[in-house]
């Protein structure tokens, strides 16, 4: 068997596999999306105690392996969440694990795009008489988010290559069926190089995705100068 | 300051009343007093650093004063109790900067405020935002974006802005500052409208042509308070103060006649 056979032999359980890599991906991001943009907004504009306790967060999962952050939460959390009578499968405590990681680089991002808008459109929206959440929803937000297309695609990526350390938690996503292929074939090399093309393809397909999005929200004067029109 | 003392007259839209703002030691306004009228436009004038914007701020809290007054016809912007975003949604403000919101088309940027802020419909908000874009005279301009229009263009952009919010009254802080000297007067033009159509208006600015012509009181501030005020006619032909005429003479010859 050449190589193109063996690859095409086990592709199906890999791709079986990629789904719940995708899964815990989609996951992640989403729930680091959300928590992120609190945590930006908590410290640009919150009161001193939420200042203080969105940069604690913050410190602590840029702070320590995510390897460490995910077995914590993956074994943590059902125990904490049983006797509430909430039972959570396996792979949502993973994405829990990672989603709380992604959220703290995220929110740096959107830190730093919230910061980066002239403080001329916070004092315009408020002397309309926009509420300080208004302003922010309906001004500096769709700004913010635009600017940050680039700089959070890098924190998607990221997110789709990290995901494969959920193989430490016997999640059957890429990685690990990777694994077991490959000790199952003892084809060691090539399983691998399948493995890597697979997560190179959905790498690919993601920037171009955002790079697209980047284009198609893009507004003038606002973020890459030039590529208008 | 006793509060109840000279209860406010019908037409008095806007009054100030000993307003002191500090920034750390540098004391900027202190007990400034003024009042203004329906229709009335009064333009400040006076030396960099002496207060004038930061009055202005002080009147929609955009900056909240330390101490002092302020009124909005009988509610009173200054107290606690009063919601400050119904209050700021009836006084409009012109930034030196324009401010417009990059994101948005100057169609949009007309139109959030009377759907964010007054919870218009957007058929009926889009409709108003069109005539006041036309009535700055950029009726064909509804659909660019700030970054496509000149300054001039953005400012008189930001002038239909405050316009659709029918304000009672509205803040000019130095508005034609940012501009080419080409560009000024377009923005003059619709300010010198506004004001025959019987708008409210404080303006502070350079424009002694403007000031001249439009206003009804040009008031002279420095050192954080106002030394001298009085219609155009009497305060260009014979100003009281000495540093008055000290700041004219420069004006003059700086900008002419």
């Amino acid at each position: 068997m050449n190589f193109f056979e063996f690859a095409w032999s086990i592709l199906p359980q890999l791709l079986e596999a990629t789904k719940l890599t995708l899964w815990i991906t989609g996951g992640s991001i989403a729930l680091g999306f959300v928590t992120g943009i609190f945590l930006a907004l908590g410290r640009v504009y919150g009161p001193r105690p939420i200042q203080w306790l969105t940069s604690a967060y913050i410190a602590f999962f840029r702070g320590t392996p995510l390897l460490v952050q995910i077995t914590i939460v993956y074994f943590g959390l059902p125990p904490l969440l049983n006797p509430l009578g909430i039972h959570i499968p396996r792979i949502a405590a993973a994405v829990v694990g990672f989603g709380l990681n992604s959220a703290a680089y995220q929110a740096e991002y959107f830190r730093g795009a919230v910061q980066s808008i002239q403080s001329g459109q916070m004092l315009a929206a408020r002397s309309m008489g926009l509420s300080r959440i208004k302003s922010i929803v309906f001004v500096i937000l769709p700004q913010a988010l635009r600017l940050v297309i680039p700089s959070w695609s890098n924190e998607l990526i990221y997110t789709i290559k990290y995901s494969s350390l959920a193989y430490f938690l016997s999640l059957q996503e890429l990685m690990f069926v990777g694994k077991k292929l490959s000790l199952r074939t003892a084809r060691t090399f090539e399983t691998y190089i399948v493995v890597a093309l697979i997560y190179l393809v959905i790498v690919l397909v993601v920037s171009w995705f955002l790079h697209r999005l980047e284009r198609r929200v893009r507004v003038p004067g606002l973020g890459a100068p030039g590529e208008h029109r | 300051m006793n509060e109840s003392q000279s209860p406010p007259s019908s037409d008095v839209i806007l009054r100030v009343e000993g307003l002191h703002k500090s920034y750390g030691d540098n004391h900027v306004l202190r007990g400034v007093s003024m009042q203004l009228c329906r229709g009335e436009t009064k333009v400040i004038i006076g030396p960099s650093g002496t207060g004038k914007s930061t009055l202005l701020r002080c009147v929609n809290q955009l900056s909240v004063p330390d101490s002092g007054h302020v009124w909005l016809g009988d509610k009173e912007i200054t107290s606690r109790y009063e919601n400050i975003n119904h209050l700021r949604a009836e006084i409009g403000f012109v930034f030196q900067s324009f401010n417009l919101f990059t994101h948005l088309t100057a169609l949009a940027n007309v139109r959030l405020g009377p759907m964010k802020v007054k919870g218009m419909k957007k058929s009926a908000a889009t409709q108003l935002a069109m005539e006041e874009l036309e009535q700055v005279g950029l009726g064909d301009k509804a659909d660019a974006y700030p970054a496509e229009l000149s300054g001039g263009q953005q400012q008189r952009v930001s002038i239909a802005r405050a316009l659709a919010m029918s304000p009672q009254l509205i803040l000019f802080d130095e508005p034609t500052s940012a501009l080419d000297p080409e560009l000024i007067g377009e923005v003059l033009e619709v300010m010198v409208n506004l004001a025959k159509d019987g708008m409210t208006m404080l303006v502070v600015s350079h424009e002694m042509g403007f000031a001249r012509s439009v206003s009804d009181e040009i008031i002279f501030m420095e050192g954080g308070n106002i030394l001298e005020q009085g219609p155009p006619e009497d305060f260009f032909t014979s100003p009281r103060e000495a540093r008055t005429r000290e700041f004219l003479s420069k004006i003059t010859e700086l900008y002419g006649e």
